[in-house]
């Protein structure tokens, strides 16, 4: 089954838009089959036969009742439609933020997705964690949604439909899944070059290991081990110009351009989704990015293959 | 009843080639710029279809390497701005500047030269849409043609984002041909109301004029926006302005309204001569006259009046208030009832005629039934939660090009077929017009009634690759062998076209028993149309001269 | 090639249609009122959101001179136009010329405000939000004056040419519909901007 299913809804949003859509698609199909029907019969009735004398058929220039009636139904079956669509519009935009929920910035980037917790003060990439939500006792999770560059969506189908992030102009969603798992999407608003790698995976993790997640994130990373090898990979880090586009709490690198590196290894993917979180596909990365996500903003650095293995290294302790 | 004088194309000394291309460059005879502008869409229309093709085999399996993502989102960008301007929209200008002066009895179009003035800004508006890919210099190198997306949404466009001047040939090129489309609006609308023949009110003109009126009416109310919104984005890139630059505290979100009030009437445009074609041809191959004209006029001008209020649809999902979006639902679904009007009196027409299947017929049998499903799907789409889910990604793709290619385009060849005689004087070839129908049809409905799946499993538009094992991957590869087949239909297109104007026979004036005017005259109609200005009593007026014991002048 | 000639009423209809100058003129003024709305929305939008640089309140200062001249110029130009349509060459002439001559100081009192507000104020298209609206929409009302202004010289070279004759007094309507079209564009430019936008 595909993990991007719109009608596998498994939070509140999705679940109510699922319902309205089957109403909405039970209701097209009647007017389909009713009038695909009559255009079926007028077809094969009404078709001029061979060694048919070579009359005309009746004129008939109108009729107001049948008229009538092909308006007025029509008018009903669209005022129904539109009640019922405006009762979801509502439950889902304007529900009330209770005081329970967690709180996400979302700052979407070419081609990479920024999350802040202010709650908790931390700030991770790419990979979305949060908690379960109960119904009986729901804690959902709304996000602010804020652009750094250009126009993004934020679409994960089995979650919410999707919203957009546009400069200057700060949207919100929520979501409230009902059970745990990984919940992919992508960027669903044209970006640049690298839209479509800019993907998106939400860790829906019940409330122990979530919390036990933000504490792995709110502590500062390993790998202040004083190995010969890894400060030398440190050093080149922060000699070069990965400092001005990404942060390492803790360490003078604290560049906002790029994705926040402090805990790089407990993500599972690296370059948005684009390419496993592996030794070889990290060393890659940095040794040349448009082998990975050709067009991406990520530079190629020009390091020397011992200089790579040496930062691959340092990367691999930020945990 | 025969005429004293010669047509000046009946002088038997063939004419050297330079003086007869020098004729057609320099003419402001309607019969010709509606010619030239259709063959300018089909040329296109095979442009824009070899970027379909290209887009499709890139993604006709996930991780495809065939094309580069940059060559890619140019390819989209490309292939949506020629479709709409240069194939779409000289193919509708084109019939409208054939058909409409010689439909209500007049010599030419109210003005011929602004005619010929907006035929060749809208031609080069495509020569500067393509000399992009020479010039530009983008900045990978792959030449400058726009990447930005049809509808370049702000600050993609902005010169930080948009390096280069790709972006430029994107707004010039619409610039100039938005100023031959509302050059040629004001002249459908001008002969329109100003040069009808004796007799024939308002109340007794064909539907095609009633629909063009109301497509001219809607150019120019909705062009216009977009020549405005061009116009802030030059400010913008050259002038340092701040129209859509968020940095300023501009917006991007106007952008987006600005686009849309253009955007959404554009595609009504487009449809509504559709309309038209469908209306002139169903009732003529159904052997009835049109169900409801007094309605269908109605229907017409309700539905041009409804589509100035829907815009926003396209952006449910950008953050407008619930009430916003709650507006934007009604007003987009209330479009839905003076449409499915037309579809009923169509059948309406269809029910109790004696229906000839040729292929103009089957064509416009074609535009109904795909026309009713691409109006389901867009109400669907209206359902603005669901839209959340739906917008933006494959099952939307699915959506406009059902109606665009699906209704539009079959129309369109329905009216290429029913007046190809009339504007020849040959008639075509009959099988290879089914021939080319069913392939078309076959290759129509393997790509676009499975493109809407992928949109439904969470596939986003516009992406160069995708990831597997997202369900998304048999889908995908049935969508792009439809186009082998609409590929290979559109050459046998061609070949009727040059079988049928060297070796088609003679078609005579009236080779389908029609009742409008143009039919009463040559085929191909002298230049001056008709040699004397005809009177006429009733829509119909060759149903009135071929029925005088029934006229329809009795019934009206 | 013969034609069959359709005539099912033997003639006999009183048909008058209306001009074609006409219609084609509302179509253009239709078209171009469309282009002016959305410059005359874009700026009410953007309407106290510059982030910095000089504020409306503080550089304008209301051209009611000017607008007066440009309102009067449509006064003076349809007077002209009813003393052709008299055969009253000279009156019409006179008139005329008053119209282009109110039109040009209309356009030298823009110029005025225009090289004030850059040099003196430091408002330039590019200086904020204000800027950019302010320019781009008189500027755009200055540029069809301008072509109206063309339009009226080009006429008034044909009169010295001895070339313009009574029959012509409808083509002038209609270039005269322009005309009253640029100024009541301005009068609503002139509410958005030195009334509701200070």
């Amino acid at each position: 089954m595909s993990p991007t299913n719109i009608f596998a809804p498994a939070s509140t949003p999705a679940q109510s838009i699922f319902g309205l859509s089957i109403f909405v698609i039970l209701t097209v199909s009647a007017i389909f089959i009713f009038v695909f029907a009559l255009l079926a019969y007028a077809v094969v009735k009404f078709r001029n036969r061979h060694g048919d004398d070579r009359t005309e058929p009746v004129q008939v220039y109108g009729s107001t009742q049948v008229e009538l009636a092909w308006t007025v139904i029509p008018a009903l079956i669209v005022i129904a439609l539109s009640l019922a669509t405006a009762r979801v519009i509502a439950s889902v935009q304007d529900a009330a933020r209770p005081p329970s929920a967690l709180e996400v910035i979302v700052t979407g980037h070419q081609y990479w997705w920024e999350y802040r917790y202010p709650k908790f003060n931390i700030v991770t990439a790419n990979e979305l964690h949060v908690p379960v939500s109960d119904p009986a006792h729901p804690t959902p999770t709304f996000l602010t949604l804020l652009s750094a560059d250009t126009d993004h969506s934020f679409w994960v189908p089995r979650l919410a439909g999707k919203t957009d992030l546009i400069p200057n102009h700060p949207n919100s969603m929520w979501i409230d899944p009902h059970e745990p798992g990984l919940f992919l999407g992508q960027c669903a608003q044209y970006c640049g070059t690298q839209h479509a790698k800019m993907l998106l995976r939400v860790y829906v993790q019940p409330r122990e290991e979530f919390e036990r997640w933000v504490q792995e994130q709110q502590k500062l990373p390993h790998g202040a081990a004083p190995d010969a090898a890894l400060s030398a990979g440190r050093r080149v880090f922060e000699s070069t110009a990965c400092i001005n586009c990404h942060t390492v709490s803790g360490t003078l690198a604290n560049g906002r351009f790029g994705p926040d590196l402090t805990h790089l290894m407990s993500r599972e993917t690296i370059a948005s989704g684009a390419a496993p979180n592996t030794h070889q596909m990290l060393r890659l990365w940095i040794q040349n990015p448009d082998a990975i996500k050709p067009g991406s903003k990520m530079p190629a650095m020009g390091l020397s293959d011992q200089d790579l293995d040496r930062v691959t290294a340092y990367l691999e302790t930020l945990r | 009843m025969s005429t004293n004088t010669i047509a000046l194309s009946e002088l038997p000394v063939p004419r050297p080639i330079t003086l007869r291309l020098h004729e057609w460059v320099t003419t402001v005879d309607h019969k010709r710029l509606g010619i030239l502008y259709i063959l300018y869409a089909l040329t296109f229309l095979i442009v824009g279809g070899i970027e379909a093709t290209i887009m499709r085999l890139q993604l006709i399996r996930p991780h495809n390497d065939l094309v580069s993502p940059q060559f890619f989102n140019q390819m989209f960008t490309m292939h949506g701005t020629t479709m709409i301007f240069f194939a779409a929209m000289p193919l509708v200008f084109g019939f409208a500047n054939y058909l409409v002066p010689l439909m209500i009895g007049a010599r030419d179009m109210a003005f011929p030269r602004l005619n010929a003035f907006s035929f060749w800004m809208t031609a080069l508006g495509g020569l500067l849409l393509y000399f992009s890919f020479l010039g530009g210099d983008g900045l990978y190198g792959g030449g400058g043609a726009p990447d930005v997306g049809w509808f370049a949404y702000a600050p993609l466009t902005a010169k930080t984002f948009s390096v280069g001047h790709s972006t430029d040939y994107w707004t010039l090129s619409l610039l100039s041909s938005g100023i031959g489309s509302i050059g040629t609006a004001i002249n459908i609308i001008a002969t329109i109301l100003c040069m009808r023949c004796p007799g024939m009110t308002l109340g007794k003109m064909p539907l095609l004029a009633w629909l063009n009126l109301t497509m001219a009416g809607l150019v120019i109310l909705a062009v216009s926006p977009l020549t405005a919104a061009q116009l802030m984005l030059l400010v913008d890139r050259y002038l340092g302005g701040h129209f859509f630059d968020t940095q300023a505290g501009g917006s991007a979100v106007i952008w987006m309204h600005f686009f849309w009030i253009f955007g959404h009437p554009e595609v009504y445009v487009l449809v509504i001569p559709a309309f038209a074609f469908a209306s002139e041809i169903i009732p003529v191959f159904s052997r009835k006259a049109i169900f409801g004209y007094p309605v269908m006029v109605l229907a017409t001008v309700a539905i041009g009046f409804i589509s100035m209020s829907v815009w926003a649809h396209h952006m449910f999902t950008v953050g407008m208030t619930s009430g916003a979006n709650t507006f934007f639902v009604l007003s987009t679904m209330a479009i839905s009832v003076p449409t499915g009007i037309k579809i009923f009196n169509w059948l309406a027409t269809m029910w109790g005629g004696k229906i000839r299947f040729a292929t103009p017929m089957l064509f416009c049998v074609g535009f109904l039934f795909q026309f009713l499903i691409g109006g389901l799907t867009g109400v669907t789409l209206a359902v603005a939660p669901f839209d959340w889910q739906l917008g933006n990604s494959y099952y939307l793709v699915a959506h406009f090009h059902y109606v665009i290619v699906g209704a539009i385009l079959f129309a369109a060849f329905a009216a290429f077929y029913y007046w190809f005689p009339k504007v020849s004087g040959k008639m075509y070839n009959e099988a290879l017009g089914k021939l080319f129908f069913w392939l078309f049809f076959i290759g129509f409905h393997l790509t676009f009634d499975f493109m809407h799946i992928p949109g439904l499993l969470g596939m986003p538009r516009r992406i160069y690759t995708y990831e597997p094992g997202r369900g998304w991957d048999i889908w995908n590869l049935i969508v792009t062998i439809g186009v082998v087949f609409q590929a290979a239909a559109i050459l046998v297109f061609a070949a009727n076209l040059i079988w049928s104007y060297f070796r088609g026979k003679a078609a005579g004036n009236d080779p389908w028993d029609a009742w409008t005017l143009e039919w009463s005259t040559g085929s191909p109609p002298p230049a001056y149309n008709y040699a004397v200005i005809p009177t006429v009593r009733s829509r119909r007026p060759l149903w009135d001269l071929k029925h005088p014991e029934d006229p329809d002048w009795r019934y009206e | 090639m013969s034609t069959l000639s359709v005539s099912l009423n033997n003639g006999n209809v009183d048909w008058r249609l209306p001009s074609r100058g006409r219609v084609g003129m509302y179509c253009l003024i239709g078209a171009e009122a469309a282009i002016f709305t959305i410059f005359v929305v874009a700026y009410l939008f953007y309407i106290g959101k510059s982030i910095s640089g000089p504020k409306p309140q503080d550089v304008l200062h209301a051209p009611v001179f000017y607008t007066v001249c440009l309102l009067a110029s449509s006064l003076t130009v349809h007077i002209a136009v009813c003393k052709l349509v008299a055969g009253k060459m000279a009156a019409f002439a006179r008139f005329w010329l008053l119209t282009i001559v109110l039109g040009g100081t209309f356009l030298y009192g823009t110029a005025r405000e225009w090289v004030h507000l850059i040099f003196h104020d430091g408002l330039t298209v590019s200086t904020n939000l204000f800027g950019t609206t302010y320019y781009s929409l008189v500027g755009l009302h200055a540029f069809h004056v301008t072509m109206g202004l063309l339009a009226l010289v080009i006429v008034a070279l044909f009169y010295f040419a001895a070339r313009l004759r009574r029959e012509h007094a409808e083509r002038l309507e209609v270039l005269s519909m322009y005309w009253h079209f640029v100024d009541a564009v301005w009068v609503v430019v002139f509410i958005v901007v030195y009334v509701v936008g200070v």
